[in-house]
């Protein structure tokens, strides 16, 4: 049972994966492009507050999602302390998709701006009106968010480390290629007889 | 099905110096992550130090006015905190379908300023008044305006703005700005020369309560059918026009204008009426410096009353960034780059003056005198 997952992430897990690394990517480079250009400045804050709360529905859809559809486990060969770092890493992306648009949010509602989503479409202030609660949110909502962008990276290498050095299940439960036909293989018998002689050989 | 464990954690191995495919697909993993950090620096300016970003730009604000005077606005630092109503008289709704002109009246909060950056600063003949204003409809959707007194803008984009502070500023020597300085600025701004002299021939009012406040820049109005209308707007004063003369200048009392104010508002209620300017489609949009031409129809909409004026404070006007895109809907920002420049810089000196102490303001309104 060495290569176990053989069963990819479910298609809903897979869709919201990757609309929201497209969706998270975007809004991290909205927010850092935003702040250093003036004359871009108007046109991506109107696009950074309404996607900001859609990440934030998305995840708290995707939460859930997790708890009722879980993820395939990961391969029963890898190190202890890849194990910690993998759950580590998906604890610290959660926190930070949740953390950083209700920061802003928040920290719009200290200052009282309005958050405008579309049009005359709004949402209410969640916090009361403080200079010092909107100075210590500003600040806050950029170190999170530099840090979901590490975490990202982290990420992402991560994932193309399985995919191309340790060469496993991992990257292709999330794809929607992958595993697929390595399922039809392992019909045949040995589930991972393809994988087993390249690595042989490379050794 | 069973494999030997050795093999499997093998696998978890970085690849060993004489498997080159694996080097090859280590580099490669290595490069896209480092690919997409270089963007993202990229895209946050780090690699590109002369691009003008909101905090280089609110630097300078700091830079032309001694440094930072903190928990002050980095512009229009000096100002009192006023309060009112505005009553629609329903004529906007053609143009526009916010609620704020909607018939009816709607509360309002904001403030009068100087421009300039020094909180301190003595009030005089040549000082540009400031009016902003938070109109909140009980339907919440919220139209903040910042206006001043004069009656075009004096550059056309935000690089105009940076460059402007650092040419005008006077030289410590002789109290003018740098000839040299002023010459290579208006030669890569030619609309500045215009703007000022149009400005120049525009007499000053004498106080707050007379003056007319001017939005400069263009916006678009959208109406319930979702027609578009290009508008410039203005506050004009029901008190009589009375030109500020030197003489007022020499006040021994640094606070005048808003004295006078405070006096005025103590005697009653002051006004003003909501002009909107309907533009044409040849009218310049994207361009402040630029007048539209005098005949363009101009709509009543309704009235401003100011009946109430008090210290700035926590959790009043001091607090409240009157950033000129918070906008309801129905009205939207036009092509005027000016309107983007501005907003990122409020949002900038915001940002910095909430989280710093706070001294107490130039101008004190007594305690029973604000209505």
């Amino acid at each position: 049972m060495i290569m176990a997952p053989h069963r990819p992430f479910p298609v809903f897990s897979r869709i919201l994966h990757w609309t929201m690394a497209v969706l998270v990517l975007a809004m991290l480079f909205i927010g850092i492009g935003m702040v250093s250009s003036v004359s871009a400045y108007h046109q991506l804050v109107a696009i950074h507050k309404p996607l900001g709360i859609l990440v934030l529905v998305l995840v708290a859809i995707r939460l859930v999602n997790r708890l009722v559809n879980p993820p395939p486990p990961l391969p029963e060969g890898m190190p202890a302390w890849q194990r910690v770092a993998a759950l580590g890493s998906h604890v610290l992306l959660y926190v930070l998709m949740f953390a950083v648009p209700i920061v802003g949010w928040a920290m719009l509602s200290a200052a009282r701006y309005p958050v405008v989503l579309y049009g005359a479409l709004q949402l209410p202030p969640i916090m009361p009106q403080s200079p010092e609660l909107f100075a210590v949110l500003r600040e806050t909502h950029t170190v999170l968010a530099l840090l979901l962008f590490a975490t990202f990276l982290a990420h992402l290498g991560a994932a193309l480390m399985h995919a191309l050095i340790f060469r496993d299940d991992v990257f292709p439960s999330m794809t929607f290629w992958g595993l697929r036909e390595r399922a039809a293989t392992a019909s045949g018998g040995r589930a991972d007889g393809a994988a087993a002689p390249a690595l042989a050989k490379s050794e | 099905m069973s494999e030997d464990p050795g093999a499997s954690s093998q696998r978890y191995r970085l690849p060993s110096l004489s498997d080159r495919g694996a080097l090859v697909r280590l580099a490669v993993i290595g490069a896209s992550v480092l690919a997409i950090a270089v963007c993202f620096a990229f895209v946050g300016g780090w690699l590109s130090p002369g691009r003008l970003g909101e905090a280089r730009f609110v630097d300078r604000f700091e830079q032309v006015n001694g440094g930072a005077h903190p928990g002050f606005r980095r512009n229009h630092a000096k100002g009192v905190c006023i309060a009112g109503s505005f009553e629609s008289n329903g004529q906007g709704v053609r143009l526009s379908k916010a609620a704020v002109f909607a018939p009816g009246r709607v509360p309002v909060t904001g403030r009068f300023s100087l421009a300039g950056g020094q909180p301190h600063v003595a009030d005089g003949p040549t000082a540009v008044l400031a009016m902003a204003l938070r109109l909140r409809p009980p339907s919440g959707q919220e139209w903040r305006t910042a206006m001043i007194d004069i009656p075009v803008f004096l550059v056309r984009n935000g690089e105009g703005l940076y460059e402007q502070l650092l040419a005008t500023q006077p030289d410590p020597k002789t109290g003018q700005p740098d000839p040299a300085k002023m010459a290579a600025f208006t030669a890569a701004h030619p609309e500045f020369l215009p703007a000022i002299q149009l400005v120049k021939s525009t007499p000053s009012p004498s106080g707050f309560a007379n003056a007319t406040f001017n939005g400069l820049n263009a916006f678009r109005f959208v109406n319930a059918s979702g027609a578009v209308t290009p508008v410039r707007w203005s506050m004009a004063a029901s008190d009589p026009f009375t030109p500020q003369t030197p003489e007022q200048g020499k006040n021994p009392d640094k606070n005048y204008l808003f004295d006078d104010f405070i006096a005025r508002v103590a005697r009653g209620p002051v006004q003003w009426h909501l002009l909107l300017t309907v533009g044409q489609p040849s009218d310049p949009t994207s361009d402040p410096t630029l007048p539209w031409p005098a005949e363009r129809e101009r709509v009543d909409v309704g009235t401003l009353t100011i009946n109430h004026v008090e210290t700035e404070a926590p959790g009043n006007c001091r607090d409240i960034n009157f950033d000129p895109l918070v906008l309801p809907a129905g009205i939207e920002p036009s092509d005027d780059p000016i309107l983007s420049a501005r907003s990122a810089t409020y949002s900038q000196s915001f940002t910095r003056r909430e989280g710093e102490k706070k001294t107490p303001s130039a101008v004190q309104v007594p305690v029973g005198k604000g209505s």
